[in-house]
């Protein structure tokens, strides 16, 4: 018989019920993958996107040359603001099912991620996150009632009630403004960076997207841009498996690693454990000190998995088992991190309660003085003027007059 | 003042705009070393280096989007799509971020891009090189929408455009782009030097955007327009004989509804008329503000002439050009109406 072509449909390892099987995922050892100089040519270390970089071991000790020099301040420190978006997060998605915000989106399990990259970068760097970065805005010190607020859609709201909850922006701390598009800014990132190297600036910028959003145009518009002009910009795949209930294979992922996306274009392209804040943390420096030398792009994928549900209107139950996490290989960030400053002598047990405990009372006072600006569902409410707002840099008289017509109807004018 | 053509004053208004400007960077496809398929930016980058002048990559989306972001971090760059018609890989950018981070944002990110398209048809460009998607942009809240009729009006308006923080959309009729053209293909050209839109300054002046131009004045009726038509507009008045108010509504967004207004009050009758295809077409908006703003004063009811609803064709080009017979037509029935 002659063979026919044939169309070939991803499917994930297991479905519900199933036992989760993660033999799929290609690991190195930790401190087995060798690290380059941060000027070498892309072309001469290609291998850095198929192998995995990992700095800690299966019993938490940092092995190899990528291991960084983080003291045992910045890595509590690290740890605790793991914990703190930690905490954040499930009081939001506790918040969420209380009826007092409309949506919410974790980050369980992705949390090494924002913090070591944010670790890692300078002040003056500009991120461009993806919904899923609060940990960026915490780390970049955010306070956690502007973060609510934001959710609130309240009286103190940045946004001025006008996005979903969790679409945040710190223009203060270099933070640009989430988008509920995909990978849209991704190429702003490159815009920003091409800018930084057109006016001379030392400064380099950060994006995020998911694995399932390097499918969109944007993503290849902006690796396409990066590599022609060499901006100075750090691109990440933060590779959760999970694209809602897609897994990574329908983002192409079975047939090569997202990070090898940008070799055809000659960006280096870094595979890294994402579970691993020294290894992330380690990536980062390296990536960021080869764009601060000229030395332009790096695609860096984040290999993690998403311990939660896609968003608050999600349910994983229906398309993966339920103890999936569990049986992921690289394990949960935080106890990965915990266990090496245990093992150092840097942490402990009842350390590490206590913190989580004084965590929980910071995020709920947190709570308490944001909803007193108001929630959905109680006041004190938002003015209704400012809808009519910032759509350009001035009102124009056509908004004004809409404007108008929306205060008379509820009674009051200005 | 001088003898320029559209070419030739867009080119003015960069040169101008770089020249006092720093910030400002131009970036698109070819718009560099060779300074654009239509010209508009020959010279420039000879002039300003390759660091504000860039040759894109063909990729729309990539263009503005990076526009964006090169937008946020303190430049003001000015973005050359190729043709109109290829600006819908970039639409995403323009709808999704482009027109709404300032609002977003609550206020505090925005990037001031202006979007430069040569749009329309008349050129033998076939349904790929010859749309007017203006109305498209008019849809969204956030970009201002801006098309001349002149050299005079293109430099002002894109110097205007480039100093506005709001992000512009402006579109440059590419059949008047060495003159102006009145709908009659087998006329010979005429050169902008015999019309008084061809004078222009050599410095620095700005239009404010959001300002009609009343090009003729007249008693018996108002019509409507912008960008081509407006020539078109004004020789098709004259053979019907007629005594019309001429409008170039110039900014498409934000409209100068005082101006279609004190007109319309005076005249009664009104014709509205443009390029792009009827349903829909931006005409339909200038039709409800015109009803809303002077239904007592209106004589008759409002005729419209746009391109028929088909996709521009190549071999029918002035059959689907609305041309002075079908303006001529329109302002009969309008006249004829009791």
């Amino acid at each position: 018989m002659t063979p026919k072509s044939r169309l070939h449909i991803p499917h994930p390892p297991s479905r519900p019920g199933e036992a989760p099987d993660f033999s799929y995922l290609a690991l190195s050892e930790a401190g087995a993958v060798a690290r380059p100089a941060s000027n070498v040519p892309a072309r001469e270390i290609e291998s850095l996107a198929c192998e995995l970089v990992r700095v800690l071991d299966d019993e938490g000790a940092a092995q190899g040359e990528w291991a960084p020099d983080l003291s045992a301040d910045q890595l509590r420190e690290a740890l605790r603001l793991m914990l703190l978006t930690r905490q954040y997060d499930a009081r939001m998605q506790r918040a969420q099912r209380q009826g007092k915000i409309s949506f919410y989106m974790q980050s369980l399990g992705e949390e090494a991620i924002s913090i070591a990259q944010g670790m890692a970068l300078e002040s003056g760097d500009m991120m461009f996150p993806s919904y899923r970065n609060q940990g960026l805005f915490i780390m970049r010190g955010t306070s956690l009632v502007d973060l609510m607020c934001q959710c609130l859609s309240n009286t103190r709201d940045m946004c001025k009630g006008r996005q979903m909850p969790i679409m945040y922006h710190n223009k203060q701390a270099n933070i640009f403004s989430v988008s509920g598009n995909l990978a849209t800014q991704y190429p702003h990132a490159v815009g920003w960076a091409m800018a930084s190297a057109i006016k001379g600036e030392d400064h380099i910028a950060s994006s995020w997207v998911g694995d399932g959003s390097t499918a969109e145009a944007d993503f290849h518009y902006a690796l396409t841009f990066a590599a022609v002009y060499q901006a100075p910009v750090i691109l990440n795949v933060v590779n959760n498996q999970w694209a809602i209930s897609t897994f990574q294979g329908f983002a192409g992922g079975e047939r090569r690693s997202f990070a090898a996306r940008g070799l055809g274009l000659g960006i280096p392209g870094v595979r890294v454990d994402g579970n691993d804040l020294l290894a992330v943390y380690a990536v980062t420096q390296w990536a960021a000190e080869r764009a601060r030398q000229g030395g332009g792009p790096t695609l860096i994928e984040h290999v993690t998995y998403r311990g939660g549900a896609h968003s608050t209107s999600d349910d994983p139950s229906r398309y993966r088992p339920k103890d999936e996490w569990e049986s992921f290989p690289l394990g949960d960030p935080v106890e990965r991190l915990k266990q090496h400053l245990v093992n150092e002598g840097h942490w402990s047990d009842e350390q590490h309660t206590a913190l989580i405990e004084e965590l929980k009372e910071q995020v709920n006072e947190a709570w308490k003085e944001a909803v007193s600006y108001g929630t959905m569902t109680e006041g004190p409410k938002l003015d209704v003027r400012v809808m009519f707002d910032d759509v350009y840099s001035e009102v124009p008289p056509h908004l004004e007059k809409q404007r108008q017509e929306l205060l008379a109807l509820r009674g009051s004018s200005e | 003042m001088s003898q320029m053509n559209m070419i030739q004053s867009v080119r003015s208004a960069l040169d101008v705009m770089m020249d006092k400007d720093p910030t400002v960077i131009v970036l698109g496809q070819d718009v560099g070393y060779f300074g654009g398929v239509f010209r508009c930016t020959d010279g420039l980058q000879a002039k300003y280096g390759e660091h504000r002048v860039i040759d894109a990559p063909i990729a729309e989306g990539g263009i503005i989007g990076s526009a964006i972001g090169i937008g946020v971090n303190g430049l003001r760059p000015v973005a050359e799509i190729q043709f109109a018609d290829y600006i819908y890989p970039g639409l995403d950018q323009i709808i999704s971020e482009l027109a709404r981070l300032r609002y977003r944002s609550g206020g505090e990110f925005f990037s001031p891009v202006t979007v430069r398209a040569p749009c329309g048809g008349g050129i033998r460009g076939g349904q790929t090189h010859s749309q007017s998607p203006e109305a498209l942009f008019t849809h969204l809240s956030g970009v201002k929408t801006v098309m001349p009729s002149n050299p005079y009006d293109a430099k002002g308006l894109l110097i205007s455009a480039i100093e506005s923080d709001d992000p512009v959309i402006f579109f440059e009729p590419k059949r008047i782009y060495n003159g102006p053209f009145d709908g009659d293909p087998n006329k010979p050209a005429v050169p902008w030097s015999k019309h008084p839109g061809g004078e222009v300054p050599e410095d620095y002046y700005s239009i404010p955007l959001g300002k009609a131009a009343v090009v003729e004045e007249g008693d018996d009726l108002t019509v409507i327009t912008y960008g081509t038509m407006v020539h078109v507009a004004q020789a098709a008045v004259n053979k019907a004989g007629v005594s019309a108010d001429i409008i170039d509504v110039r900014s498409l967004v934000p409209l100068d509804v005082e101006t279609l207004k004190k007109s319309v009050e005076k005249t009664g009758r009104c014709l509205v008329t443009h390029e792009a295809s009827r349903f829909s077409g931006y005409g339909a908006e200038l039709v409800a503000t015109v009803q809303e703003e002077c239904f007592w004063h209106l004589q008759a009811p409002i005729e419209r002439v746009a391109g028929w609803e088909t996709p521009y064709p190549h071999a029918f080009e002035w059959d689907y050009f609305p041309a002075q017979d079908r303006i001529i037509a329109g302002i009969k029935n309008i006249m004829e109406a009791v």
